[in-house]
């Protein structure tokens, strides 16, 4: 089971305490009805899906409840870091 | 020498007796016995068959490496245990061990005759031999390949024994109490860390234990651990799996060994979190693959040493050796001078060191160099062996009653490989050795490919000048696979060990190829002409030996598997007979049957009172969630589809749900306690995923929102009631609300007492009746309804339950989300276009409400069925179609969501999701179902009182 950093709570907790949430930096788009079916679809469906380094949303659901970014490699199943929500890519 | 036994020596305990029966008849062992020492010294050397021949098999190893002798276990009702290795059962004293796969009886076994088929039941022979017909599968060959091939019978009974876990954290956990991993314990000790050292066997030491000149050292080691407070050691526990950040996972035997298995758990699951871990898991010593290997009484010269040096036993009164590696010259040597009877050395190769041999040699035992044995005389146990010279030359027969094979050595890697460690491929050894791994972790002794056991070990596959598709050499003993299989796989054309070992089951038994794989892979790279390292190697996974569900499951089963969340009202409804059905974790009342009613009577008196009189239901399992803060309008306005902003305090608002996809995911209705504080109720099923979905809108797209979200799911009790009497019930209970059409109307909500406890009671219907829902805390929930129940008797109030809520909110064509939708559903699609807020500029889900394909004509959508036979319930599920009689497969239009006996109509509903459905009223329609199609009307989902006059009173 890994550790997870929750950036919040500043400590390595089990795995179990948290639930994965997508791609991070994907940001809502301010004004959805002004988008056009392609973007649109684009913001709403197509995920990057690395080989490596992956920038992914965690929530510490069963301790402070806030949701976080990381950076994962996906080939060692590594957290490279976490990152309060706002803070910019890493 | 008594029998097998030797006369002195071995960590048995000679003055303590353990009597025990194997396939019922009667032996007799010694504490420090396992069933495979015990019988070998009763003179058997037949343990069982084998799993795909039924061939006569032996004991091969002395520890968790035993393919063949797998035995099972009876210690009375609910507590069989198939497929245990006879080396690692412990005797004591009443132990009921059976052999296994076989009838009638292990010497003389009928499915034996597959070994005489052999050559019909080549590699892959499953895929080949029984394609067709299809049929044939599941009627023929399947039930009489499991009859035939196979390893124990399961259990028929529940396990009635319990199972403990715990969590442990040290700096520093070593797995494997041999020399290696007790000197590693010793030393991380003395600095101080936490150290917990786990190791399989009954015993710490490992091979020392088979060595009595380090049994001084292994009882000073020992003692000076188990005298550290800061070190814990674990015996019996099997460290069976190596996960992320160093989490290992080990279950620890407590009662197997015990005569009297007292009350205890019989195992506990350790979950280990270390700082570093040491493996020292040793090594395996490899068979050699050669004609006749499997014969009862062939087996590995290192366990032949165990046996014989640990537990005092000799394996055979003239026993011979058959060499590859300097090892196996070291252990019958050691035998010899115990007192077992050696009758020769046969060793493949000619260039055998001097210093070798010469113990051999002092010790008069005949010594054969480049030499091989080439087959096995006699089926039950082995009574002499066919030797040749590698030319083939010098062709003999020896007499022997034991063969001993020592073929060099295995790094055991599993745990390694478990932590996604990489592995070299080391020629000196022919094996492959840990490499890095992105653990904290280092391997030490034998299983790092460190060892003193001399050289050799590279010739797997004994020269023979018989024909080699004649011979009989196993590799893989647990799943009969031959040499002769992998050379076939590759002549089909199979190139990558993953795919050889796929097709020929080799090491996929429940072993894990423990013995077999290095075999394998270099008899396949032999065939494909390609060094061992091009054909890659086959992954190790969890569990390193197989282990009990029991252990792995511990206390969450039967109803402590999962939770059941019990409404403050469950035990009335218990006291007063319902029957119940479990919503998401929710245990939820069904109906309440009266003496000798059935659900669909029931059911009926219940909607019957609800349309005529007033019902009682609990609703407290609905989702709650209190919405507060300056923004929390503006945050729900942009969550639900309809505009919230304008709602005053004190009315309520049924909010739909999307996803950003557009489609329904939730639906409640909710209520504005305040300007900045609003009320909020959920599906039971969907309350966590809504809180949820709110959160991450809140945290993440909107933190400049200021709002708060709490769940109160579980801090109200809600009682519905429903029906045209409901008001007259509450009136005389309720303080500081006027209950008057007026001043409290249809979707209103309005704080007060009710018996004096404080309420926040909704004028709302799921019914189409007048009806309200009364939120008190929770601790007042029961007391209230009871209270409800007395003062509602002249009224004829009739508590309901979840059934006929569903009858009663289907003849009102209300859905429930998740049957009546199912993910893919929009609001326009279930016929809650109204409930859009198309001026809005924006919610979740809005933007996704124009994509082209939920705009597309012919989506399915949401409408009533009648059937035109009035007594006939569809069954929910059943596809829908246009004609009957087309031909299979038929186009299908959708499915039945929702079908019931309406009491109120005196008809059966249905609702149904329906291609092109809206633009389909008057249309009919077919529901094909095996004996005939029925035929349906497509009309409004408002079954009943459309106009919706019984709201308003
Ligand atoms: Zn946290």
């Amino acid at each position: 089971m890994i550790l997870i950093h929750c950036p919040y709570c500043d400590e390595k907790r089990p795995e179990i305490e948290f639930v994965y949430g997508g791609e991070a930096h994907i940001a809502r788009p301010a004004d959805p009805a002004t988008m056009n079916d392609a973007a649109w679809e684009r913001y709403l469906f197509i995920r990057n899906n690395p080989r490596g380094r992956h920038h992914e949303r965690w929530r510490h659901s069963h301790g402070c409840g806030r949701f976080f970014n990381a950076v994962r490699d996906t080939v060692t199943d590594r957290f490279e870091t976490t990152y309060k929500a706002g803070e910019p890519r890493r | 020498m008594s029998g097998y036994r030797l006369a002195n020596g071995g960590r048995i305990d000679r003055g303590v007796r353990r009597r025990f029966t194997f396939d019922g008849r009667p032996f007799e062992g010694f504490s420090g016995d396992t069933l495979a020492s015990a019988l070998l010294a009763g003179g058997v050397q037949l343990f069982g068959r084998s799993f795909k021949y039924h061939r006569p098999r032996g004991v091969l190893g002395a520890g968790s490496e035993e393919p063949n002798a797998l035995i099972s276990v009876n210690r009375g009702p609910g507590r069989f245990t198939p497929n245990l290795r006879a080396t690692g059962i412990e005797v004591y004293e009443g132990l009921a061990a059976t052999s296994q796969n076989r009838w009638p009886s292990l010497r003389f076994d009928l499915a034996a005759i597959n070994d005489r088929l052999g050559m019909f039941f080549p590699a892959g022979f499953y895929n080949k031999t029984f394609m067709w017909p299809r049929s044939f599968w599941e009627t023929l060959y399947e039930p009489a390949i499991r009859r035939m091939a196979g390893l124990g019978n399961p259990p028929t009974e529940e396990d009635r024994d319990h199972y403990a876990a715990t969590y442990a954290h040290c700096e520093c956990l070593v797995i494997g109490a041999g020399p290696a991993g007790i000197e590693a314990a010793l030393e991380a000790a003395s600095t101080g860390k936490r150290v917990i050292l786990v190791d399989e066997q009954d015993e710490a030491g490992g091979g020392a234990m088979s060595d009595p000149a380090l049994w001084p050292w292994l009882e000073r080691s020992i003692a000076t651990l188990a005298g550290a407070p800061n070190v814990t050691l674990l015996t019996r526990t099997t460290a069976f799996g190596y996960y992320h950040d160093n989490f290992i996972g080990a279950i620890e035997r407590l009662t197997d060994h015990l005569a009297d298995i007292g009350k205890g758990p019989r195992e506990r699951l350790w979950r280990i979190r270390a700082g570093e871990v040491i493996l020292a898991q040793g090594a395996i010593e490899r068979p050699l693959v050669f004609d006749g290997n499997d014969t009862p009484g062939v087996m590995l010269a290192s366990a032949a040493r165990t046996f014989a040096l640990r537990h005092g036993v000799a394996v055979g009164r003239s026993v011979a050796l058959m060499a590859t590696h300097d090892s196996g010259w070291r252990d019958i040597v050691a035998m010899a001078k115990a007192g077992v009877g050696v009758c020769a050395v046969i060793d493949a190769r000619t260039n055998v060191s001097n210093d070798v041999q010469a113990e051999a040699k002092a010790l008069g035992i005949p010594v054969h160099l480049g030499q091989c044995v080439i087959g096995v005389k006699g089926r039950h146990a082995v009574q002499a062996i066919e030797v040749a010279s590698t030319d083939g030359s010098r062709r003999r027969t020896i007499a022997c009653d034991a063969l001993l094979m020592a073929g060099g050595w295995t790094p055991t890697v599993h745990l390694w490989s478990h932590a996604r460690g990489s592995l070299a491929w080391r020629d000196a050894l022919g094996a492959y050795v840990p490499e890095t791994c992105s653990e904290i972790v280092r391997c030490v002794g034998a299983c790092a490919g460190t060892w003193d056991f001399g050289a050799g070990g590279l010739i797997n596959t004994l020269p023979s000048p018989k024909p080699s598709h004649r011979a009989r050499a196993f590799v893989d003993f647990q799943n009969d696979v031959t040499a002769k299989d992998i050379r076939l796989a590759v002549q089909e054309g199979f190139r990558s060990i993953e795919h050889i070992k796929r097709y020929t089951t080799t090491g996929m038994a429940t072993d894990q190829g423990k013995t077999s794989n290095l075999n394998g892979l270099r008899i396949a790279s032999d065939a494909l002409a390609r060094p061992v390292t091009d054909i890659g190697l086959t992954t190790f996974r969890p569990p390193y030996t197989p282990q009990s569900f029991g252990a792995l499951a511990g206390r969450a089963q039967g109803p402590l598997f999962q939770p059941t969340r019990k409404t403050p009202i469950d035990g009335w409804a218990e006291e007063h007979g319902a029957v119940f059905e479990l919503v998401a974790q929710w245990r939820r009342a069904r109906y309440f049957p009266k003496p000798g009613e059935d659900m669909h009577v029931a059911v009926n008196r219940e909607c019957r009172m609800v349309r005529q009189a007033v019902g009682i239901f609990d609703a407290s399992t609905l989702g709650k969630i209190e919405v507060v803060g300056p923004d929390a309008a503006e945050f729900l306005n942009r969550m639900y589809t309809n505009p919230w902003k304008s709602l005053e305090p004190g009315r309520c608002r049924y909010g739909l749900l999307l996803r950003e996809d557009g489609f329904i995911t939730d639906d409640g209705v909710s209520a504005r306690l305040d300007d900045d504080r609003f009320h909020l109720t959920t599906t039971t099923g969907g309350a966590t995923r809504v809180l949820n979905m709110m959160e991450d809108y809140l945290q993440t797209e909107w933190p400049d929102l200021d709002v708060w979200l709490t769940s109160i799911t579980e801090q109200y009790a809600v009682i519905a009631l429903q029906g045209p009497m409901a008001r007259k019930v509450l009136e005389p209970l309720v303080e500081g609300i006027d209950l008057s059409p007026g001043a409290f109307p249809h979707m209103a909500i309005r704080a007060g007492r009710i018996c004096g406890i404080p309420t926040r009671l909704f004028r709302v219907s799921f019914t189409g009746e007048l009806g309200f829902e009364i939120n008190v805390p929770t601790a007042f929930g029961r007391a209230l309804w009871e209270r409800l129940m007395a003062e509602g008797q002249h009224h004829g109030i009739t508590p309901y339950g979840t059934e006929a809520m569903h009858v009663l909110r289907a003849e009102k064509g209300f859905i429930i989300v998740g049957q009546d939708t199912d993910g893919t559903v929009t609001p326009y699609d279930a016929g809650l276009g109204w409930a859009v807020g198309t001026k809005k500029k924006d919610f979740v889900g809005k933007r996704s409400l124009a994509r082209p394909d939920i705009v597309a004509p012919g989506r399915k959508q949401l409408v009533g069925l009648m059937t035109d036979d009035p007594n006939l319930v569809l069954e929910e599920g059943a596809q829908i179609v246009a004609d009957p009689k087309q031909a299979v497969p038929m186009t299908m239009l959708g499915h039945v969501t929702s079908s019931y006996w309406s009491e109120t109509l005196g008809r059966s509903i249905a609702l149904a999701l329906v291609a092109g459905g809206h633009g389909r009223t008057g249309e009919t329609l077919y529901i094909p179902m095996p004996d005939r199609a029925h035929s349906v009307k497509v009309c409004s989902r408002l079954f009943h009182d459309a106009e919706g006059a019984r709201l308003n009173v």
